[in-house]
C-alpha cells in the first residue's frame, strides 16, 4: 500500500510512527495460507497462542479465525493443531 | 516582578557553580559517571542529596555511555534529567549524541572541557564539545564559574521549549577547580523561572485523531519513539530537526532576557558579546575563559592607541553567522582563537565557521587562525599581544599563512 | 521479598485480553515463523498492568516500527543496540521520583503505574549490551530484561555472537575447508546473570507457554531486577522450515539443549518437562533430533564430522548435570 509522503513541515516530531501495521498486508507475502476444519476444531487456542503475526482472532469460546490479510503461511498452527484441523492451501 | 531577595555571594569553583543550578533547578534525575574535571559536580550533588538537601534520583551509571542513555529514558519518561562529563566520557556518548538530539529529548549536560586522548590529558582545550559540534545539540560555552551557574539555569528553559538537548561548557580546571565569587540566586527564584518539567505534546495524523499526544512513555497515549526510518522519510526528519536549531535561537534569547530580569544578568547580546570594538580594526574572536584574559589584552592595546578588541562567542550551536557577519563585516583583519583541531582542516572549528559566515559579506576582514591552549597550555597576555600585533600589520597575500599556532615550540 | 503470585495463565482469558488490546499488532515484518513474534506476544500477555517496553536495536526492534508504521499499541522506545537496560534504568528511577512526589496525580492523560519491560537479542545481550545490564542489575532497577536468543546476529545477516552454539555455521562462522562452523561453545549468560544475585531469573521456551508465561509474570512481580532467557528458534538464520519453529523451541528442552528452569534469589528450580527428565533420564532425548532440524548443523551429520556431534553431545551433558546438581538432583 502507499504511505503519506508528507513533508518535514508535516512529518512528527522525533520519527513518532503515526500508523498502525495494521495497515500494511504482510498477508502479501503469503504462499500458503491456513483453512479450519470447524469440525475438527477442538477450541483449545494453541494455533492463537503460537502464532508470531497476532493473525488469529480468538475470543476463547469459537473456532479462532485467521486474518489472512496479515497471515505469511509460516505453518506452525498447521504443524502445532492438536486434531490435524488446519490444512494450508495455496493462495 | 516578584522580589526574591538579595543573591548570596559565595566562594564556588565552576563544578560546584553547576552543582548549585542543578540543585536549585527541579530536576528530578540525573545520571553521570566520574571524569576529571566534571567530578566535582556529581560529587556535590551526591553531597546535597545525602544531606537532604534535594529530592532527585541519582542513577550511578556504569559508563557515560549508560549515563547517556539514562538521562533519555528517564526524559522520555517525564522527567527533567541532567548529565555532565568531560573527554573521553563525551567521546563515549557520541553515538547516543545524535540519538538525543534526533528523538528531540531535551537532556542537559554540563561538558567540563578537557583535552582528549591520546596521550591522555585532563587539562583544558575544547576537542571534547567541538567534535561533538555536529551532533545536534545546543552548545553555549562558559567564560566563567558565574556564567556556568547561570547557562545551567537557563538551559533547562531552552531545552525544554526547544525541544532540543543542550550542552553548557566550562573550561576544565582553568573554571571547574577554581575557586570564584558566584552570585546564587534564592531557591524559589530559581523554581519559579525554570518551573516543572512540562511534557511537550505532538500531532500524529493518524493514531489518535487529531489530538495532540504527550511525547512521553505514557501507558495512556502509547507511542512508539525510535523507529527505522528509511529513505522515504528519513531525509524530511533531518531537515525538521536542522530547523528546529536554527528555530532555538528566539528561544534562546528570550530565556536569557527573563533571567536577566530576576538575576540583572542577561549576556547581551547572547550569542556573543563584543568588547570595545566600536571603532576597532583588529579583533580576537573566541570562546570560553581564554577570553578573559583577550579582554585585559585589550585594555592594554588601547592605552597603547592600538583600535583593537575583543568578541566573545558564546552560542556556538545554532551557530550565530548573521549576527557574526554583521559584527565583522568591516573590520581590516579578525584573529579567530581555536582551542582544539580539526585535524587536517584548514582551520579550527570556530575558524572555520566565521570564515565561512563571512564569506557572503562585501566587506570582509582578512581572518587569521589561532590555534593555542592544546592540553591545557597556557596561553599567556605575552602571546595575545603579539597576535593582535600581527593583526595590525596584516598583510593579506597568498603565501602568509592564515593558520597559526600559539605558543607552541617549533 | 515480593510475595510472588500465585497465577496461572489460562488461555482464554489471555485470548480475549489480547482481542481487547492488541498489545503487539498484526503486519511487522518479522520472518513468517520467527520465534521473536510469539515470544513478544507472550510476554505482553503475561502483564500484570500498563508495561512500557524498551527495545534493543535488533530484528523486533527493526521489523516493528518501520516508520510510518508501528506495530505497538503500549509505550515503546529503542534508542541503541548496547544500551537497553541503561535506558530502562533512567525510565525507573523517573518513574520513580514522579511517583514519589505526585508529579502527574491530577494529570488524566498521564499514568505512571507501569512494570518495565526490555527485549534485546543474543547480541544486544550476550555481547554488546552486557555492560549496561550488569551495571542496572547491580544497581538494582526494577525491571525485566528478556532476552530473546536466537543465537546470532540475524537482523545483519547471521553472524556469530556470543550466543551461538558449538558447530553451528554463520556467516562469520563458515563451514570452511580446515574450520566448521563455530569453534567454539555458547556463553553461560544464565550463570553471568544469576551471579549478579538478582531476585529472579528464568529460562522459557515458547512452546511451553503455561511454563512461559507463568515465569514472565514472575519476572514483572520480581521486587527488583527479573531476567528471562527466551530460546527464539530463527528459521531464516538457522536453516529451518518455518512451520517447525515451535518443534525446535521443544526439542531444545527435551534434549536439554536448553533446559527449563528458574532461580529465583539464587534458589535454583526445574521446570517443565525439564523435571519428568531429571527424575528419568532415559526421557532425555539425543541432540541429533535437535540439530537435524537445522540447516546450520547439517555439515556435523556428515561421517568424518560425527566427533562435532559428539563434542557438542558431551558439553550438553556436562551443563545439564551442573544445573541437576544446583537444582538438588
Amino acid at each position: 500500500m502507499s504511505t503519506p509522503m508528507i513533508g518535514w513541515k508535516e512529518v512528527p516530531i522525533a520519527a513518532v510512527p503515526f500508523l498502525s501495521s495494521k495497515e500494511y498486508p504482510t498477508g502479501e507475502w503469503a504462499v500458503f495460507q491456513p483453512k479450519i476444519n470447524e469440525s475438527k476444531c477442538i477450541k483449545c487456542g494453541l494455533c492463537w497462542m503460537y502464532c508470531p503475526d497476532s493473525v488469529y482472532r480468538w475470543d476463547g469460546e469459537g473456532v479462532p479465525v485467521p486474518d489472512l490479510g496479515h497471515c505469511k503461511g509460516c505453518g506452525i498452527c498447521v504443524a502445532e493443531c492438536p486434531t490435524k484441523a488446519i490444512e494450508l492451501i495455496r493462495v | 516582578m516578584q522580589d526574591y531577595g538579595e543573591q548570596a555571594m559565595m566562594a564556588l569553583n565552576g563544578d560546584e557553580a553547576v552543582a548549585w543550578a542543578v540543585k536549585q533547578s527541579n530536576v528530578d534525575v540525573v545520571a553521570a559517571y566520574p571524569i576529571t574535571p566534571q567530578t566535582i559536580i556529581v560529587e556535590k550533588i551526591s553531597e546535597f542529596i545525602h544531606n537532604g538537601e534535594v529530592d532527585l534520583e541519582f542513577v550511578k551509571v556504569e559508563s557515560e555511555h549508560s549515563a547517556l542513555s539514562a538521562s533519555w529514558g528517564a526524559a522520555l519518561a517525564g522527567a527533567r534529567a541532567f548529565t555532565a562529563t568531560a573527554a573521553n566520557g563525551l567521546a563515549l556518548m557520541w553515538e547516543i549524541l545524535y540519538i538525543v538530539a534526533s528523538t528531540r529529548t531535551p537532556v542537559v549536560m554540563t561538558v567540563a572541557n578537557r583535552a582528549l586522548s591520546a596521550p591522555i590529558n585532563i587539562h583544558n582545550d575544547h576537542s571534547d564539545s567541538m567534535g561533538a559540534r555536529d551532533s545536534g545539540w545546543i552548545q553555549i560555552y562558559s567564560e566563567d564559574a558565574q556564567e556556568a551557574y547561570d547557562n545551567t539555569i537557563m538551559a533547562f528553559r531552552i531545552a525544554e521549549e526547544a525541544m532540543l538537548p543542550v550542552m553548557i561548557t566550562l573550561d576544565g580546571f582553568t573554571i571547574s577547580h577554581t575557586l570564584q565569587n558566584v552570585s546564587v540566586l534564592p531557591d524559589e527564584a530559581i523554581s519559579n523561572f525554570v518551573g516543572i518539567r512540562e511534557i511537550p505534546r505532538i500531532k500524529l495524523p493518524e493514531i489518535h485523531g487529531e489530538k495532540e499526544v504527550p511525547l512521553m512513555l505514557n501507558p495512556k497515549y502509547p507511542v512508539s519513539i525510535g523507529p527505522l526510518d528509511l529513505y522515504d522519510y528519513y531525509f524530511e526528519h533531518k531537515v525538521q530537526q536542522n530547523e528546529a536549531m536554527k528555530a532555538s535561537i528566539p528561544v534562546i534569547e528570550k530565556a536569557h532576557k527573563e533571567y536577566g530580569e530576576i538575576s540583572g544578568r542577561s549576556y547581551e547580546p547572547v550569542h556573543m558579546i563584543p568588547y570595545r570594538t566600536e571603532d576597532a580594526d583588529v579583533v580576537i574572536l573566541g570562546l570560553s575563559s581564554a577570553m578573559s584574559v583577550v579582554k585585559k589584552v585589550v585594555d592594554q592595546l588601547r592605552e597603547d592607541g592600538k583600535k583593537v578588541g575583543a568578541i566573545r562567542l558564546r552560542v556556538f550551536r545554532p551557530f550565530p553567522a548573521d549576527i557574526i557577519r554583521k559584527e565583522l563585516s568591516g573590520l581590516t583583519a579578525v584573529g579567530v582563537l581555536d582551542r582544539s583541531l580539526s585535524f587536517g582542516a584548514e582551520g579550527g572549528p570556530v575558524a572555520l565557521e566565521v570564515r565561512s559566515a563571512l564569506y557572503s559579506s562585501l566587506s570582509k576582514p582578512a581572518v587569521y587562525n589561532y590555534i593555542y591552549g592544546l592540553g591545557g597550555r597556557e596561553l599567556s597576555p605575552k602571546l595575545i599581544a603579539k597576535a593582535f600585533n600581527e593583526l595590525l600589520e596584516v598583510k593579506v597575500e597568498p603565501e602568509n599563512p592564515t593558520v597559526k599556532y600559539l605558543g607552541v615550540r617549533e | 521479598m515480593a510475595t510472588q503470585s500465585v497465577w496461572r495463565p489460562n488461555i482464554k482469558e489471555l485470548a480475549r485480553r489480547e482481542l481487547k488490546t492488541r498489545p503487539v499488532e498484526s503486519g511487522h515484518r518479522l520472518c513468517a515463523g520467527c520465534g521473536a513474534g510469539i515470544i513478544i506476544r507472550q510476554i505482553a500477555m503475561a502483564a500484570r498492568k500498563s508495561i512500557v517496553w524498551i527495545n534493543a536495536t535488533g530484528c523486533v526492534e527493526v521489523a516493528t516500527t518501520i516508520f510510518p508504521y508501528t506495530s505497538w499499541n503500549v509505550p515503546w522506545a529503542h534508542n541503541a543496540f548496547e544500551n537497553a537496560a541503561a535506558v530502562a534504568s533512567g525510565v525507573e528511577a523517573a518513574r520513580k521520583k514522579l511517583s514519589r512526589v505526585g508529579r502527574f496525580a491530577n494529570d488524566p492523560d498521564v499514568e505512571l503505574d507501569y512494570d518495565i519491560v526490555v527485549l534485546g537479542g543474543d547480541g544486544g545481550t550476550y555481547d554488546i549490551g552486557i555492560q549496561s545490564i550488569s551495571g542496572a542489575f547491580e544497581r538494582r532497577h526494577k525491571f525485566m530484561y528478556v532476552l530473546y536468543d536466537n543465537e546470532a546476529y540475524m537482523n545483519t545477516g547471521i553472524q556469530r555472537s556470543g550466543g551461538t552454539p558449538f558447530g553451528a555455521r554463520t556467516t562469520t562462522t563458515p563451514v570452511g575447508k580446515v574450520i566448521k562452523g563455530k569453534p567454539l561453545f555458547k556463553k553461560p549468560i544464565m550463570d553471568i546473570i544469576v551471579a549478579h544475585q538478582i531476585p529472579y531469573a528464568a529460562t522459557i521456551s515458547s512452546a511451553y507457554w503455561n511454563d512461559a508465561i507463568a515465569k514472565l509474570r514472575k519476572g514483572f512481580e520480581a521486587d527488583g531486577p527479573a531476567f528471562i532467557h527466551a530460546f527464539s528458534t530463527c528459521p531464516l538464520g538457522w536453516g529451518s522450515a518455518p512451520e517447525d519453529t515451535v518443534k525446535i523451541m521443544r526439542l531444545a528442552v527435551e534434549t536439554c539443549v536448553f533446559p527449563l528452569y528458574e532461580v529465583t534469589n539464587r534458589e535454583y528450580r526445574l521446570t517443565g518437562p525439564s523435571i519428568s527428565i531429571a527424575k528419568n533420564p532415559a526421557r532425555k532425548k539425543p541432540i541429533e533430533e535437535y540439530l537435524k532440524l537445522q540447516g546450520r548443523f547439517r555439515h556435523m551429520f556428515k561421517p568424518e564430522n560425527k566427533w562435532m556431534i559428539d563434542k557438542f553431545q558431551g558439553w550438553i551433558d556436562k551443563q545439564w548435570e551442573a544445573l541437576l546438581k544446583r537444582a538438588g538432583y
